[in-house]
């Protein structure tokens, strides 16, 4: 019998672990959806602001160290939301300068994107060095909650799964209670007909993309305190999220959930059993394999022709 | 009320719509008549932004909207109710309306409007895509007259509708039209509809207007003779 609770304990904290990566490839992939379902723009650069996000709370953290060391615990709740901030910002801009240019393209999108991507991986390895860095954690972040003897659940993976859950949470709310929310799914079903009845297209995209990009840097601020973050950090995502969205289904955010859990624990749990190529061809192939039955994603709203 | 002053506009390199001039006053209705493939449609496009135009300009109520873009011209109070609905199909018909409401009220559906459509605020929860054809277009009606419009625009609105509704939408355009001091103009080519309708008749043909009939002395055969293939 030892050995059976053994097992399930290994499983139950490799499971755990799996819930945190799901929430860095969920906080991704929602910004993702959202921008590839309302603007049909794919966003190589997505990674990118994940690690803009990240390195945010970096600097944060070693400002806070440096001026104002008491205020250590608390900084990170104020570098959740100044990387969603500069992330936003930078999203904007982004759209702004490049993205608004390109609607009719939208292969030169993905070129422009990815070139993005490259400009922003080598700006951050100009201004932060290519050796990877940690931001300081603050004390209640680190260490863990002993379940039973076998089982321990880390701090910080639980404080990752909270704040995905508000932020998904807001999204919803945002999307489907909001004025900007109906506007959104508006544009996404038919933007021509959106403009005709009296809405902003162009605003509306614009802050989408923002806040797409915003979201991936809450993700790098999620990031910072599972991994260590380096130029490239938010490249290594970029291909799960995308495998993500398209498994959930492209419009919708339910299916984004459920496809970003599915990877996630497939992916955690095989991890465990083989090695870590093996978990990902494991994973690879059960996504292509419903697929092939499910072109259209997991989820799709049904309505009649 | 709405004016076109030598509007022309088209695809590419073929010009569709020749210099058209129309002067609608306030109240009246003014059907287009006119075969597929005569410019109605491109007529419509053209107005609402949605397909540049050439040279002309557009006034609704002295303004000239002619430079604005789509979403601004609905501001202007041009609203336009597409060929085909081109309702948000995924979206309920509660939400379907909300687009066109202005920010000024906050998502609630003026009381009038469900008046005018009993049959949307018993349906309201339901998905767009899920009604039938004749419910879809009393929908696309309402949203567009949720932007509180000064000008109706309606192309070919009883496109694939049972003769009931048909009678159904005449009535009510004809209310909203005292109830809201609406001008509209439709693109038909159903005559019976029209005839019920239209203050006053106009023919396209190859994006000029050919014939201009008011309803006193609208002469049913000659218009009936451009109709037929």
């Amino acid at each position: 019998m030892a050995w059976l609770t053994e097992f399930g304990a290994i499983a139950a904290m490799q499971a755990f672990n799996g819930l945190s990566v799901f929430c860095v490839l969920l906080l991704m992939a929602l910004g993702l959806a959202i921008i590839f379902g309302q603007m049909g723009v794919i966003n190589m650069a997505h990674g990118e602001f994940l690690t803009v996000g990240a390195y945010t709370t970096y600097v944060l953290s070693g400002l806070t160290l440096h001026y104002a060391p008491s205020l250590q615990p608390y900084y990170f709740f104020l570098a959740i939301v100044v990387a969603f901030v500069i992330a936003g910002a930078l999203g904007w801009l982004v759209e702004w300068a490049m993205i608004s240019r390109l609607y009719h393209r939208p292969l030169d999108t993905l070129l422009a994107t990815w070139g993005l991507s490259l400009v922003m991986q080598q700006a951050l390895r100009s201004i932060f060095g290519a050796r990877e860095v940690s931001a300081e954690l603050p004390e209640w972040l680190m260490g863990s909650f002993s379940l039973t003897d076998a089982i321990d659940i880390p701090r910080n993976g639980l404080f990752t799964v909270a704040v995905t859950l508000l932020l998904t949470g807001g999204l919803f709310l945002l999307l489907f209670r909001s004025r900007w929310g109906l506007h959104v799914r508006a544009t996404m079903q038919n933007r021509v007909m959106s403009r005709a009845v009296g809405i902003d297209t162009r605003r509306v995209d614009r802050m989408t993309f923002a806040l797409g990009c915003g979201v991936a840097g809450v993700a790098g601020a999620v990031f910072t305190t599972i991994g260590s973050t380096g130029p490239t950090a938010g490249s290594l995502y970029i291909v799960d999220t995308f495998l993500t969205v398209v498994f959930g289904g492209a419009a919708s955010l339910l299916g984004t959930i459920a496809s970003a859990f599915a990877i996630a624990q497939t992916q955690s749990i095989s991890e465990f059993f083989m090695s870590g190529s093996m978990a990902k061809v494991l994973t690879l192939s059960a996504v292509i394999l419903i697929l092939l039955l499910r072109p259209q994603g997991l989820f799709a709203s049904k309505v009649r022709k | 009320m709405f004016s076109l002053n030598q509007w022309a506009s088209g695809y590419g390199q073929s010009q569709i719509l020749h210099d058209l001039d129309l002067t609608v006053a306030k109240r009246e209705i003014v059907a287009v008549m006119g075969r597929n493939g005569m410019g109605k449609t491109t007529l419509f496009k053209s107005l609402m932004g949605i397909l540049p135009q050439w040279h002309g300009q557009v006034t609704v109520d002295g303004v000239d909207v002619s430079a604005l873009h789509t979403h601004q011209r609905v501001a202007k109070g041009l609203a336009y109710v597409p060929q085909g609905r081109m309702i948000f199909s995924h979206m309920s018909v509660l939400e379907n309306i909300q687009t066109g409401l202005p920010a000024s009220a906050r998502g609630h559906v003026p009381e009038d409007l469900y008046a005018l459509f009993p049959v949307l605020y018993d349906m309201r929860g339901r998905k767009g895509g899920n009604l039938s054809g004749g419910q879809q277009q009393q929908l696309a009606i309402a949203r567009a007259l949720a932007t509180q419009p000064k000008v109706l625009l309606l192309d070919e609105p009883t496109e694939g509708i049972q003769p009931s509704i048909i009678k159904d939408i005449a009535r009510t355009l004809k209310d909203i039209r005292t109830l809201r001091d609406l001008t509209i103009v439709v693109s038909e080519q159903v005559l019976s509809f029209t005839l019920d309708i239209a203050d006053r008749f106009l023919v396209i043909e190859k994006g000029r207007f050919v014939v201009e009939d008011t309803r006193a002395n609208v002469d049913e055969a000659s218009i009936a003779r451009y109709l037929s293939v």
